[in-house]
């Protein structure tokens, strides 16, 4: 392993700049009184964007630097990107739960954190780093997930946090075991030993690591948490975790199957392939029946993850990582825009929602942007996203997945579709039209407007920002 | 020119949405002009149509390329020749006549009259697209947009067919991209446009790939014409739409699936097509015997017209697919099926749009299909009773209208390359002249029914929506020549590239 001497602070600077905010805020959080925590929203806000603004700013510029067991390259700046419009966007959602919480700041300080972790989950090309993402990017989430301290939070915490330390634990045996196997925990040492190694310690190794990074994508076999976790943690909480961290933790196994594990002696591509196939149908099955509207989006998160794992599986094809790039951002737009809605109606069942397009025909429309976007309906820029995945699977010869994702998505459609139906339905309809609560949340309808407008013009934009990846 | 014909109602229909409150006369009028407005547009597209041979290169007229998504060769890029010109202008008369149609103020008129234009659009814009992905897109919002004409303004148990209607063409809209991935990926260099995968035909002579993409865009289409056995969504989505929804839905939407065909998959497979071309055939010929026999079964008038259209349908597929069975010296007789089959589409169209929004004329006056409900109208709605009468007639295929034009043509054509099917499908012929003739005396002639007194003669409104879609139905049956010659030379194209 190489030391952190040689690193270029500049490099980093959008982790950097994080890492400042996320000390800054719990300073300024205990030299605030409890009642005007407001003004360290403003300046996670202001650290964000810094931050945002260097990482476009790095990535026009084409920065790229590897050391450290840290890579900075086209994946790392779009990782960036994404992430941040991510945090920011949950900042805004929770401007309206969490504003005039007594622990407002500390709720900014593990969100700051959990996003940090990601970044660099994604930029990682050595074991040990990764490692240690997981673990920034896991345990404050451990605790913003019971942040509410009531009864379905405290449980869907205690989920998260028992999967999350046993996959932990994996992932630091597969590291061991991969060390053991190839000398060196770096990407590149790996690559070229694990060929010459056994064969059985190899699988075992990768197969440890791909649990715990598995877990933080929320893919099958270790997704159990997502549904829970969705539907029990505050709202905006439960839009963040089920939509941030999993950008960080799937460029992390693009890069391994790319960078590691390609020439290793195992069939890293079925492998991929399987798990794929596996999220996506189990996702789909999972969501079929759901009445409560986020433990509905939870499961679809789970079966999103496995569209992206087909990116996994043709890891070095002409699309795929464009594509996985692509699907990541449009994915972000649309998971959030529809947690959004969620958040600023404070609805639960998808009963809930009858009437909307008549009471907010703008919300209304911007949820149905959004699903339609889940689905992969065109123009919108998941369809975009899918079409290049589609087309990186058939380029690796996996006819077969191509076609269940395409059967996948025709199921997931009944779901949606279960929830768009009610917004239209005629007032008058529904008995439990009466106790909706007033007035949506202000910064929170902002949100899903603005997401549901970057999921459509993102689709329709697509060629210019293919092109950047 | 072309993109401003196609995207006129979209935008129209945007301002629409972004006025303050307007009374819903101003978007009822404003949905009417801005329909007729499209239509005298594209009538002046016919009048200065260059003439051009499609489908291969410098093949189409008015033709606009922009790159939309260069890295994956996909771009909007959108013409038309002689295939899509017909269509398109069916498409901007069925349109205003459902605007005019719909002028009697349904429930939330802004809603339905932005509704109808985003359709507008899509219909437009897929019968001009000249890439895949393009088509695609327009295919797939055509799905959205009735899914939501079905579930918000239908009536029985609209929910329940729209989502039934949704789901069924949303697969099949899938297995057509799955198609059309796989035409990328064969393609080099890779690209989605249709004029150069035209020009490369890159699965000729690769027997099993190219049998299974012509078999996903196949299937997809075939779910959106739709053929037997891929029409079991048809008739409940018919039977639970609104009036002007089922017009758009059978005169429009499923002309998408069959201009597919002439669009895509006869030009860019053509060795594929002409391989598996006797499947097409026996789908057609199924399709056209099924639907009538189906058809003649119904006692709801509304389901009858559907299975009708399973029949009618079937006739372009059976020609389609006799055009690819021609050999090199029958190559007149492809040509002859593949205008008929374009002919028919566009006859289809306004026939069917008509009886459907004659329909709609019987269930706003008595509240329902059923056609034993009513009897003797010929003397209580003497108007209604012609204009039905002759929307029957031409369904059947009377000389004189457009139908006996188009099946003409499809029969002489068809009957060199594939004399039995064809002799067989003549008389589905015969099955539909009696269905009508026997929907044409429940209705109109004997005793009255228990809803004949309810039912007044078609207003002034009505008239003007449904006549003039009969008056070019009659119109082609007796001077065809002006749509002829438009289809004839892209028609004569295409058999050369798929008969022997």
């Amino acid at each position: 392993m190489s030391g952190m001497e040689g690193v270029d602070p500049v490099t980093l600077l959008p982790e950097l700049v994080l890492a400042l905010a996320a000390v800054g805020a719990l300073l300024l959080g205990s030299w605030t009184p409890r009642r005007r925590q407001g003004r360290v929203r403003l300046c996670v806000v202001a650290a964000l964007l810094v931050a945002l603004a260097a990482a476009v700013a790095a990535a026009a510029t084409g920065t790229g630097a590897a050391s450290g067991g840290h890579t900075v390259d086209t994946i790392t700046h779009a990782v960036r990107v994404v992430v941040l419009a991510g945090v920011l966007a949950t900042v805004l959602l929770a401007a309206d739960a969490f504003a005039d919480h007594p622990r407002e700041s500390e709720f900014h300080v593990l969100l700051l954190l959990a996003a940090l972790g990601t970044m660099v989950l994604a930029g990682a090309s050595d074991l040990l780093v990764l490692a240690v993402a997981y673990l920034l990017a896991s345990i404050p989430l451990y605790a913003l997930v019971g942040f509410a301290k009531d009864g379905t939070g405290t449980e869907a915490a205690l989920k998260f946090y028992l999967l999350g330390a046993l996959s932990g634990i994996l992932l630091l045996t597969g590291t061991t075991l991969l060390l053991g196997a190839g000398g060196t925990t770096g990407y590149e040492g790996l690559a070229a030993a694990l060929p010459g190694a056994p064969r059985a310690l190899v699988a075992a190794g990768v197969i440890a690591v791909l649990a715990g990074l598995l877990f933080k994508a929320g893919g099958v076999p270790v997704h159990f948490w997502v549904p829970d976790v969705a539907e029990g943690a505050p709202a905006p909480v439960a839009a963040f975790v089920t939509t941030v961290p999993k950008i960080g933790a799937l460029a992390a196994l693009y890069r391994l199957g790319d960078q590691v594990l390609a020439g290793a002696a195992l069939d890293w591509v079925l492998l991929a392939a399987l798990l794929s196939a596996a999220s996506m149908t189990l996702g789909n099955l999972g969501a079929l029946l759901q009445t409560d509207a986020r433990r509905l989006l939870g499961y679809s998160t789970v079966s999103q993850v496995g569209y992206l794992l087909m990116a996994v599986a043709a890891a070095g094809g002409q699309s795929a990582q464009p594509g996985l790039l692509f699907y990541l951002g449009a994915y972000l737009a649309a998971n959030l825009g529809a947690f959004a809605v969620v958040c600023a109606l404070r609805t639960r069942t998808l009963e809930d929602h009858a009437g909307l397009f008549r009471d907010r025909p703008w919300l209304a429309l911007s949820l149905v942007v959004c699903l339609l976007g889940l689905v992969g309906t065109p123009p919108t820029a998941v369809f975009v996203g899918k079409l290049a995945l589609f087309t990186a699977a058939l380029d690796a010869g996996l006819g077969w997945l191509m076609v269940l994702a395409a059967v996948n998505t025709v199921a997931s459609l009944f779901y949606y579709l279960r929830w768009i139906l009610p917004l239209f339905r005629a007032p008058g309809e529904p008995p439990e039209a009466g106790d909706r609560p007033g007035a949506p949340d202000r910064w929170s309808t902002g949100v899903a407007v603005t997401a549901a407008a970057a999921s459509l013009g993102l689709g329709i934009a697509a060629g210019p920002v293919l092109d950047l990846l | 020119m072309l993109s401003v014909v196609v995207f006129l109602p979209l935008s129209a229909g945007l301002v629409l949405l972004a006025l303050p409150r307007p009374r819903d006369a101003t978007a009822a009028w404003t949905w009417v002009a801005v329909a007729a407005l499209d239509l005298v547009l594209v009538l002046g597209l016919w009048a200065y149509y260059p003439s051009v041979s499609g489908p291969g290169p410098g093949g189409f007229a008015y033709e606009e390329r922009v790159l939309w998504i260069p890295s994956v060769g996909a771009s909007y890029h959108v013409g038309v020749d002689g295939f899509s010109l017909p269509l398109a202008a069916m498409t901007a008369v069925l349109f205003l006549a459902c605007a005019v149609h719909s002028l009697r103020r349904p429930r939330r008129v802004r809603a339905h009259a932005v509704l109808f234009l985003f359709l507008q659009t899509v219909s437009l814009g897929l019968f001009s697209a000249l890439d895949l992905l393009l088509f695609f897109v327009f295919f797939d919002l055509s799905i959205v947009g009735m899914y939501f004409v079905i579930a918000g303004w239908g009536h029985g148990r609209p929910a329940r067919s729209a989502l039934q209607f949704f789901l069924y063409t949303f697969l099949g809209s899938l297995a057509l991209l799955l198609g059309f991935i796989g035409l990328y990926v064969a393609s080099d260099p890779r690209t989605f446009d249709m004029v150069e995968l035209a020009g490369q035909t890159p699965l000729e002579g690769r027997g099993l790939v190219g049998g299974l993409v012509l078999l996903a865009i196949g299937v997809g289409l075939a779910v959106k014409t739709p053929t037997v056995p891929f029409h079991t969504w048809l008739p409940p989505a018919h039977t639970d739409a609104p009036a002007v929804g089922s017009a758009i839905l059978a005169g429009v939407l499923l002309k998408m699936g069959t201009y597919g065909f002439v669009r895509i998959a006869m030009p860019i497979l053509p060795g594929a097509w002409s391989a598996h071309a006797m499947v097409l055939v026996v789908v057609g010929v199924v399709s056209v015997l099924y639907g009538a026999l189906v058809a003649l079964a119904q006692t709801d008038f509304k389901r009858m017209v559907a299975y009708t259209s399973v029949n009618h349908m079937g006739y372009i597929i059976l020609g389609l697919g006799a055009a690819g069975l021609a050999t090199g010296t029958q190559s007149d007789a492809a040509s002859l099926a593949i205008t008929g089959g374009v002919t028919q589409m566009v006859s289809h169209g306004l026939l069917t749009g008509a009886l459907f929004l004659l329909a709609g004329v019987l269930h706003d006056r008595a509240g329902t299909y059923d056609m034993g409900s009513y009897g003797g109208l010929a003397a209580r709605a003497p108007r209604f009773a012609a204009l039905a009468a002759v929307a029957f007639f031409g369904s059947l295929g009377l000389p004189g209208l457009s139908g006996f034009i188009a099946e003409f043509q499809i029969f002489a054509g068809s009957l060199g390359p594939v004399p039995v099917p064809t002799a067989l499908a003549l008389l589905g012929i015969l099955v539909t002249a009696a269905l009508f003739l026997r929907a044409l005396q429940r209705l109109f002639l004997g005793g009255p029914g228990p809803c004949t007194d309810r039912v007044g003669d078609l207003s002034a409104r009505e008239g003007a929506a449904i006549a003039p879609l009969l008056a070019l139905s009659v119109l082609i049956g007796l001077t065809p020549r002006f749509l002829l010659d438009r289809v004839e030379p892209a028609a004569r194209a295409l058999a050369a590239l798929v008969a022997g």
